[in-house]
């Protein structure tokens, strides 16, 4: 079988299938339990860190609220 | 010690590149070469000037990188306007075609400019407006500095000289007949050492980020950054004839240069068009509504579901050729399947409002990115029906494929460039507000006229056109000859051309705006504008 066929017979079958499924992994990995406030807090991140870097390795988020 | 060694490679690269422009085959390489040496011999005195000066070393690790964003929302709104204003002369040669004119045969027809428009909106317009606001962006949410120091400035300026080099070189006849990918070999070498450089500036700073996640908006850019690098690669991949000369040959031939081509162009729009626009979407909107993004959950599942898909719908670009009715198939199904996570993008950007939709009444800039968004949407309808292969057969090489790629690009790309510099301006600035609200009302009225000038007119025209063209008599003769549809549209090419005399007059309004918002507002009083998460 020629480089071409083979490549075509893979890309197909079991890419397709592998790819299809990595997407699906990654649907049901959004809607895991518990997500919701994981991503609420991310979805924050727009709103601090505005003016200057973070000073600290700690989370940037914590430092937010301290300097308010 | 570094300053010897940038003298060294600068002065060997202005000597080359004279010794280049001396040996030139044609007139685009001589220009290009001179504008190389010139720049180089600049770069040289400049460099030289501040060699072995006394220079105190602060600590700018405190505080973002905001120079490089400013002077990219500068050559963002400039490059703006000179694309734009392209565009209008160009519309106008097609609707009068002694615009041509005689004196400048060969460097100012329509063959010429239209490729100096594409690339000026599409790279010089789009490209600094991504630049700048991914810079912006990515400091803000890993809450880092740019890495690499002064290699932002080297990816901002190296992409000004990318489109110096090939809008003059446009102008002169160097092109590899590649849409979208015209420049030639020198050029794309150039722009990958830049890319690169933009890609390790970008992601350097997520790996030194303090914030644990990556914002969904750094996801889009970074799709956007490798993509790009990756299909400007390999659609570029050809052979100069000389060294000393632009031209250069393909290493595709045929069907299979046809599909990179379109694989390439159609993921330009895909990548670069959307993707890193939606970045700025998934940024800019749900800061200037106050809001965080509607769901968190849908970007994740929009990201992937466009990466995955994007990359396959360029087959729709050549229904009906060489390409295997395979692969056109697959583009068309790709193509459709597109549409769902398009709609789910924007529904996400619309419903980041929601609770706050009083503020389309009173913040003309949240008007102008619900409208982009609405554009979005529309042409994000559109062209999954166009990529129908029996559609195609009407649409195909007709003027509704200008007009679908332009509700795409003033639309979409347009109005949501301009609710960003809006945005940008003045915090870059340190200004209070903009200047002035109602000259952005003006721009958004403007703008969106003008665009619906454009859409209808092409609209009109494109099916009247593929209409004509296959119209046969009852022997099965073809009834219009190419010059009837052409005589037929003049009445839409002027109502397009007014549409773009309208677009352009609202860029200019912001340019206006823009500048007496550095100008005139005042200043922001205290430094501490922390707003606070809702």
């Amino acid at each position: 079988m020629d480089t071409y066929s083979l490549l075509r017979e893979f890309a197909d079958s079991w890419m397709l299938l592998a790819l299809f499924a990595f997407f699906i992994g990654v649907v049901i990995w959004v809607m895991r339990p518990g997500s919701r406030g994981a991503y609420q807090d991310v979805a924050d991140i727009p709103f601090r860190n505005e003016d200057a870097p973070a000073r600290s390795a700690r989370r940037a988020s914590e430092e937010d609220q301290t300097n308010g | 010690m570094g300053n010897y060694v940038k003298l060294i490679l600068l002065g060997l690269i202005a000597f080359f590149a004279l010794y280049a422009a001396n040996q030139a085959r044609d007139i685009a390489y001589l220009v290009n070469a001179l504008t190389i040496a010139l720049v180089a011999a600049g770069m040289f005195i400049w460099v030289l000037r501040n060699t072995d000066e006394d220079r105190p070393v602060v600590d700018l690790s405190g505080e973002y990188m905001d120079g490089v964003v400013r002077a990219g929302v500068i050559a963002t709104a400039l490059w703006g306007v000179v694309g734009f204003l392209v565009g209008t002369f160009i519309a106008f040669q097609l609707a009068f075609p002694s615009l041509n004119f005689e004196w400048a045969q060969g460097y100012m027809n329509f063959g010429r400019l239209r490729p100096l428009h594409t690339s000026a909106v599409i790279f010089a317009f789009g490209g600094n407006a991504l630049i700048a606001t991914s810079f912006y962006v990515v400091q803000r949410t890993c809450a880092a500095r740019l890495w690499g120091g002064n290699l932002a400035w080297f990816v901002f300026w190296g992409f000004q000289l990318v489109i110096v080099l090939a809008a003059t070189g446009y102008l002169l006849g160097a092109t590899q007949s590649k849409e979208y990918a015209e420049p030639e070999w020198y050029v794309d070498w150039w722009l990958t050492i830049v890319w690169v450089s933009y890609l390790a500036v970008f992601v350097g700073t997520l790996v030194k980020r303090k914030e644990p996640h990556i914002y969904v908006a750094n996801w889009f850019y970074l799709s956007f950054i490798i993509t790009v690098a990756m299909l400007h690669v390999v659609n570029n991949l050809s052979i100069p004839v000389s060294i000393f000369g632009s031209k250069s040959v393909q290493v595709f031939s045929g069907v299979q240069d046809a599909m990179t081509q379109w694989w390439y162009g159609h993921n330009a729009v895909g990548f670069f068009l959307t993707a890193g626009f939606l970045a700025m979407m998934y940024y800019f909107v749900p800061k200037q509504a106050g809001r965080p993004v509607f769901s968190y959950k849908l970007s994740i599942i929009h990201f992937w579901a466009l990466i995955f898909l994007y990359i396959w719908a360029g087959p729709h670009h050549l229904h009906y050729t060489a390409l295997p009715d395979w692969a056109s198939t697959l583009g068309m199904v790709f193509s459709i399947i597109l549409w769902m996570p398009s709609w789910g993008g924007m529904i996400n950007g619309l419903m980041t409002l929601s609770g706050a939709w009083d503020k389309l009444r009173t913040d003309p800039v949240i008007r102008m990115m619900v409208i982009s968004l609405g554009f979005y949407g529309m042409s994000t309808f559109e062209g999954p029906m166009m990529s129908i292969r029996a559609v195609n057969s009407l649409s195909h090489y007709t003027d509704w494929t200008i007009g679908h790629v332009h509700s795409g690009a003033l639309g979409w790309n347009g109005m949501i460039t301009f609710g960003c510099l809006y945005f940008l301006v003045p915090k870059l600035w340190n200004r209070e507000r903009l200047y002035s609200l109602s000259l952005v009302s003006w721009h958004f009225w403007l703008a969106t006229i003008g665009i619906i000038l454009y859409a209808a007119s092409m609209w009109v025209t494109g099916i009247m056109e593929g209409l004509m063209w296959r119209e046969v008599d009852a022997n099965g003769f073809l009834v219009n000859s190419f010059a009837d549809t052409v005589s037929a549209k003049l009445p839409m090419y002027v109502v397009r051309g007014l549409g773009g005399v309208m677009f352009l007059a609202g860029a200019l309004i912001m340019c206006f705006n823009l500048y007496m918002t550095v100008r005139r507002s005042p200043a922001v009083q205290t430094d501490n504008s922390a707003v606070p998460a809702e």
